[in-house]
Order: C-alpha cells, then structure tokens, then sequence
C-alpha cells in the first residue's frame, strides 16, 4: 500500500475536517444548499463526515423565486430521496411586490432576493455557522477569504482585517450575534468538482448536460425561456439551441453556452479546451466595479 | 489532449500530486507578476480573464507596454487603488505532472501574519529577491518564517535579472550573500534551489532562457514538477485527536478525526489520552465501507473493543509511541494581533482539537532576525517572534513543532476580541520556572522550625540540583 492520498481524496479528507470542526464547536450551524453542482458535492461531503450517522444540521435553500423549474424539481426530489431536513425561506415582502431581474434589474433583484432574504433567514433561526459551498478559484475576492470566515453581528465580511487561519486549526469563537461563514470546497477548482462528481456519482441538476433548449440572446448571454414571466418582446426572439449551463442561478442572470456534452465525461472534455472562465456567464459579476466584493461586505456568500 | 480518451486523462489525472506553495518577497519584487506568468505560460488563463488583463492592463497598469500580470492577482479594491497585495490569496492551476495550490503573501511587514496564514499548509516557499536591490531585511525575515514554519524546500528566485543584464556575477553575488546568511541560522531549510530568471520577460518561468546561458539549472517550472514532496506527510508517531464522537444509536460509538500523524490498523493497541486508558481499534469506518488501515491525513471513523470514556479534545496513540503530556510548554510565538500582548490575560489556546485557557508565563526572548540574535524583552507586538513558557489549564499532548507539524502547533485566542492573537510553534516541554530563584521565603515566618526545617532545606537542595531551582531560605 502506498501512504499517499490522491489530489481528490486529499480535498476530500480536508473538506470532511472542515465540516465535523463546525458541526463539534457550534451551537445551530446549516448548510446553505443551492442546488448547484458545488452545493451537490459538499452535501455529499457531510454525509460522508457523519457516516454511519445522520448528519447533524439542515440544509437551506434561499429560494430567490427565479430559479430554473428544473433546479427546483431536482432540490425536492433529492432531498426526499435522501431523507434531508431542507428549509427552504424566500424574502416574502419583495416577492410579493413583485420584485424580479426584468423589472428591477439584477442588482436590486440579487440585493433584496438573495443578500437580504439569506440575512433574514440567518437572523430569524439564529445560525451560528453558515456552509457555502464557494471556490476559492471562482472569482478574484473569493480567493482572499479565509476557510472560516468571520462576520460582524450586521453579517458583514471585513476583508482588510480577516483573522489569521494557520494549518488546520480553526478560531470558531464568536461574541453574541456574530457569526462564522465556512467554506469547505474553498480548495476545489472547477475540475476537481467534476472529476469528485465523476468518481462518487453524485446526481446533479440535468441543466449541466447539453440539451436543445429553447433560448433568447441578451447581451450576449444565451437566457433560457424558463416562464411567462420572461417579458414577450423577448420571448419572440427565442431560438432553439443545443445548450448547456456551466453554473446556475436565477434564470434570467444565468447564460447557457452552446455545448453539446450531455455527459459527466464530455463537459469534463470540454473544460479542459475551454477558454471561457466559469463566472462569464454570471450577470450579477459585471453590474459594478470590483462587484462581487461589494456584495460580500453586504453580507452576499 | 495527447492521451486517446477522456477515462485515461482522469485516470492519470487523479494520481498527480498536490504541491502547494508560498510566494514571499518585499513590496515590487514582483511576485504578483510572477504568478500571473506562471498562470499564463502554463495556459491556465481563459479567453475573458485575458481581455479582462489587457484592459486593465492599459487602464491602470503599471508595467508600461507589458501586459500587467500583477493584476490578475490584485483582487480586492483597496489593492488596485493602492497597487498592493494586502492580504493572501490563493491560486489554482495544473500542469501535465502536478496540481499547485499558491499561496501569494504580501510584503509589507504590518501584514507578516498573512504570510504566517500563507504559509503554514506550504510544502515549498518561492522567496523572491529583486536583482537590483539584492537580499533585503524582509528577504531575510520572510526566510526565517519559512524555516520557523518548518517548510523544508526553498526556491530563492532572483528576479529583474533584465535590469542587470542578465549578470552572472550579480547572481552569484547575491546567491552568495543568502547563503552566508542562511549557515548563520539554525535553518529548518533543508533544500535549497536558486534560480535566476525574469518575471516580466518569461525568463526561467516556464521556458528556459536563451539570455542566462550561463545558468544550467531548471526553470522554475520544471522544478516545482519535480522537486521531491513525497516525505513531508507524516507517517511517523501515530497521533488521533479526537474531533467528534459520534453516537448514531445506542450500539455504535465512534471517533470521528483526522488524523494528525502515522498510520493505524485494524487491531493495533490504543491509549487514550489523558486518561492512559489502553483499548483496541475495532474498526476504521468511512462512508465508503471499512478500512483494514489508515494513514494522515485521511478523515476517518474509529471504533474500539472497550467501552472507554473518550471525547473531543482527547487523543487515541500507540501503546510504547507517546507524545508528552503536560500543562506546560515552551514556544515560538509570533504575535498576530495590533493589541501586544497583555499578560494578565487568560487566552484561549487551540491545539489539534482541544481548546483550554492559558496564561503567559514568562517571555524569554525576542528574535531580531535581522542579526539573528536573541534580545531580551518584556514586551510582544504585532510580528513579533519570542519564545514564551505558557502553562494551560487542561493538559496538552504535544510533541515540538520539528518533529510534528500537527500536534506541536496551536493559536492563542483573544478573550476579549476573538481574535487570533497569535500562533505558536512547540519547542517541548517547559522545565519549572527559574522566576522562583528570585523569591526568597522565611521558614520561620512560616512555622517551619527544628526538624522540619531541616527537611525543607533538603527539599530545596534536592529541586536545585535536580531542576536548577535556587530558593533563598532566611530566618
């Protein structure tokens, strides 16, 4: 036997740390559930913490109400296949004013259905401790936060005076009110997510696998025809494609690219001859200067 | 892809080796730029990131007609205002022999505690040097952190050889001056790679270059492919701090842990510490089915024969292979926090699993890495190096930082703030205070008269000779 791990299985080995450290030193930890295929393999991590066990939080999913059909199909048929506790909560004053990215733009649409409906939710359990399931190699302000990430009782990210994080030993201490954001995949790139994917077969949402979908060009970004809420004067523009999604979202801030690999294999091909980073299909990522940033010292994951 | 189907590039793909690594050096040795080389010779670079550096690049960048590297790196707002790197970030990129984590720490010294936070996961350390300035006071500190981090490969990277016409001698010159530097030094630094090469240019990154004829060595890529990491795990001592217990039902009782240290079988003879008392694994338990062994730094599940009472925080270890265990240690400490060190708190301190309170005993030195000397001090502030004895409430099972990065490391947390005040590095175990042979007692004050005099003063002739402890009997 050789005594040592693989690159997959030495992430695997961190991440499953990282994850008991949370569930050992907090009170009322949950972890935050996207549905996406990051979110799918750090659920999958914490079943694997806690096995033979059950694991010892919920799951929540901030439904900002404009999440693929698909997305949300798949979250309620996994999670009662899998036997999880979900919690799923929506910002219910915005929903009912009709809040969305057509009307009101994807700024204010992200700031009041996704930043403030998680701080509502957070608030309103109490959690002491949130999963992400953020890469650190996703975005330029991602790979400067730590494992665990402090936030002040106004769940602020201070990104100038983050704690020091040495080897594997976590500072879990917090005053009253505050909080610790954690970030088990921080060390996973894109690719390792697909090939830990790959090797576990872990389910994810058909959206992933290229399919002929019926899409509209916005900017250059290709928008699924999701709803009737889609606004007609676009709708009459839809075209079909053969087309793939690499994140997921909100459909209306989340563009397909035009793929044709329908399998596991094939997009973990197509990656490697990419030459477009994963985010470019994020609108949210270009509606400010240095945006990302912004919306995490607001309090965004 | 050169291999014939995608099954054999994962296949392949997922026996590579994971090597990460820390860059260090002063302000505009360019260690940003570097990595953006790295990143963009290894081709790591998408199609929008790069439009994205030659707009910036023309924007505000700061290498004239050059694409701006550094500014792939500079993430944060208050850094591209500023044209810093304030604080670590970390980049990902592949090549066809191995995975690289980076760590890029920034060089001013009000922010040495991230190149502390940089650098503790780090198997290897690139410490740039600028060619024109030569070995610089932060060379020279940024190097000393690397040995007290205990990372064993160095590659000292001489950078703008373009600005000194690509000068052997200079090279020399300055390969030289570290060297003389480093043998001054009790170094953990067991390899050391110097490497000319240009940033900027692409000189000795990735390809070789055509201009430093001269230099025979590696490039700096070819050196990160191949540099030998197979021996920094630690398969020495077994050592299981216990992170979690879990209970499923009432006929599973398991330890959930990663371990620290060493390889565990099934069957192997296990104390538990503190407590010393001896069980058997059972069984190694993961999700994916049973394990007949286990090595660091797998996350496991053990489970014993014997109903033994053992929590978060204690340590499973072989019978005849123990690590000490004690209330009291010596350190070195490197002061994380603006606020210095007030020594009438009581910290927190974390070790492997285990949290306990402890309290600063004595400061016995102050580094000055500078002149590699030991000063004295009664104070720490912020990046400051010591060494400290520190006595904890509950017991620690140790062993010094040199042999075992897991078990011989720790924080110190802020009661007040939370923070981490600072990290430390176990020297061993600390011998009783020598701040008594100051203190002088009257054993008639105290009632000790006649025949039990004489026994105290036997008492105290005996703790002199065996530990050194002087105690002043008057009256």
């Amino acid at each position: 036997m050789s005594y040592r791990l693989t690159h997959l299985k030495a992430l695997e080995a961190e991440s499953i740390h990282i994850i008991r450290e949370v569930a050992a030193e907090f009170r009322n930890p949950v972890m935050l559930y996207s549905i996406g295929k990051d979110s799918s393999v750090m659920v999958r991590l914490a079943e694997k913490a806690f096995a033979p066990g059950r694991v010892p939080f919920p799951l929540m999913h901030i439904d900002s109400k404009w999440k693929f059909r698909e997305m949300i199909e798949f979250r309620d048929r996994y999670v009662r296949e899998q036997g999880w506790r979900l919690i799923v909560e929506y910002n219910r004053q915005a929903y009912e004013q009709g809040v969305g990215p057509f009307t009101h733009g994807s700024k204010v649409h992200t700031d009041l259905m996704k930043t403030q409906a998680l701080l509502d939710a957070l608030r309103q359990y109490g959690f002491d401790a949130a999963f992400g399931g953020a890469r650190r190699d996703e975005e330029r302000s991602r790979a400067k936060e730590r494992i665990f990430s402090f936030r002040d009782a106004f769940q602020r990210w201070e990104p100038k005076n983050q704690r020091p994080e040495l080897w594997d030993i976590y500072n879990t201490r917090i005053g009253e009110g505050e909080s610790i954001r954690v970030f088990p995949l921080s060390n996973w790139t894109e690719l390792d997510i697909w090939q830990y994917i790959r090797l576990e077969q872990i389910p994810v949402v058909p959206l992933y696998f290229a399919k002929r979908r019926k899409v509209v060009e916005l900017n250059g970004n290709l928008i699924l025809v999701d709803d009737e809420r889609m606004p007609d004067e676009m709708r009459r523009r839809a075209q079909w494609r053969v087309v793939r999604f690499r994140t997921l979202g909100c459909y209306p801030l989340t563009g397909a690219v035009e793929s044709s690999a329908d399998t596991v294999e094939k997009i973990i091909e197509e990656m490697m001859a990419t030459t477009r980073s994963e985010r470019t299909t994020r609108v949210i990522d270009f509606d400010q200067e240095a945006s990302m940033e912004q919306k995490k010292r607001d309090g965004y994951f | 892809m050169e291999v014939a189907t995608i099954d054999e590039f994962l296949e392949r793909d997922e026996r590579k080796e994971l090597l990460r690594l820390l860059t260090a050096g002063s302000v505009d040795d360019g260690k940003s730029t570097l990595i953006g080389r790295l990143l963009y010779d290894s081709k790591r670079l998408y199609e929008d990131q790069l439009q994205a550096l030659e707009r910036d690049s023309r924007r505000v960048g700061s290498a004239g007609e050059h694409i701006d590297y550094a500014l792939l790196c500079d993430g944060l707002r208050a850094e591209r205002e500023q044209g810093i790197t304030i604080d670590v970030a970390y980049r990902y990129f592949s090549t066809n022999k191995r995975k690289f984590i980076i760590a890029d720490t920034p060089g001013h010294e009000q922010y040495t505690r991230n190149m502390i936070t940089g650098g503790s996961t780090a198997n290897l350390a690139i410490i740039l040097v600028d060619a024109c300035r030569g070995v610089v006071t932060q060379t020279l500190r940024h190097s000393y952190i690397v040995s007290l981090l205990g990372i064993r490969h160095v590659v000292l990277a001489v950078n703008k050889m373009d600005l000194v016409d690509y000068s052997r001698e200079r090279f020399e010159s300055i390969v030289t001056q570290y060297r003389t530097w480093m043998d001054t030094q009790e170094s953990h630094i067991d390899d050391l790679c110097c490497i000319p090469l240009s940033a900027l240019e692409g000189e000795n990154v990735v390809e070789r270059s055509a201009s430093m004829a001269w230099y025979d060595g590696p490039s700096l890529m070819e050196h990160l492919e191949s540099v030998l990491i197979v021996n920094d795990t630690n398969l020495g001592a077994f050592r299981l701090p216990v992170q979690y217990v879990l209970r499923p039902d009432h006929t599973f009782r398991g330890f959930a842990a990663k371990i620290a240290s060493g390889i565990v079988r099934q069957g192997d003879e296990v104390v538990a510490l503190p407590s010393g008392r001896k069980s058997r694994i059972r069984d190694i338990v993961t999700y994916d089915g049973s394990l007949a062994e286990a090595f660091a730094p797998q996350s496991v599940v053990v489970t014993l024969e014997d109903e033994i009472d053992l929590s978060r925080g204690e340590m499973l270890v072989h019978v005849g292979d123990m690590p000490s265990v004690g209330h009291r240690i010596r350190a070195m400490v490197v002061w994380m926090d603006e606020q210095p060190l007030d020594r009438a708190k009581l910290f927190y301190l974390k070790h492997t699993t285990r949290e306990t309170r402890a309290r600063i005993i004595s400061i016995h030195y102050r580094v000055d890495i500078n002149r590699a000397e030991r000063v004295a001090t009664s104070s720490v502030r912020l990046n400051e190096i010591v060494e400290l004895s520190i006595e904890t409430t509950a017991p620690l099972m140790f062993d010094s930082y040199d042999h075992n990065r897991s078990t011989g490391a720790f924080i110190l947390i802020d009661p007040m703030s939370n923070y981490t005040s600072a990290v430390g590095m176990i020297v061993g175990e600390d011998a009783p205070s020598c701040e008594l042979s100051q203190r002088a007692v009257s054993l008639a004050e105290m009632g000790f008269v006649g025949e039990a005099r004489s026994v105290v003063e036997r008492f105290c002739k005996e703790l002199r000779l065996r530990y050194g402890i002087d105690i002043e009997l008057r009256g």
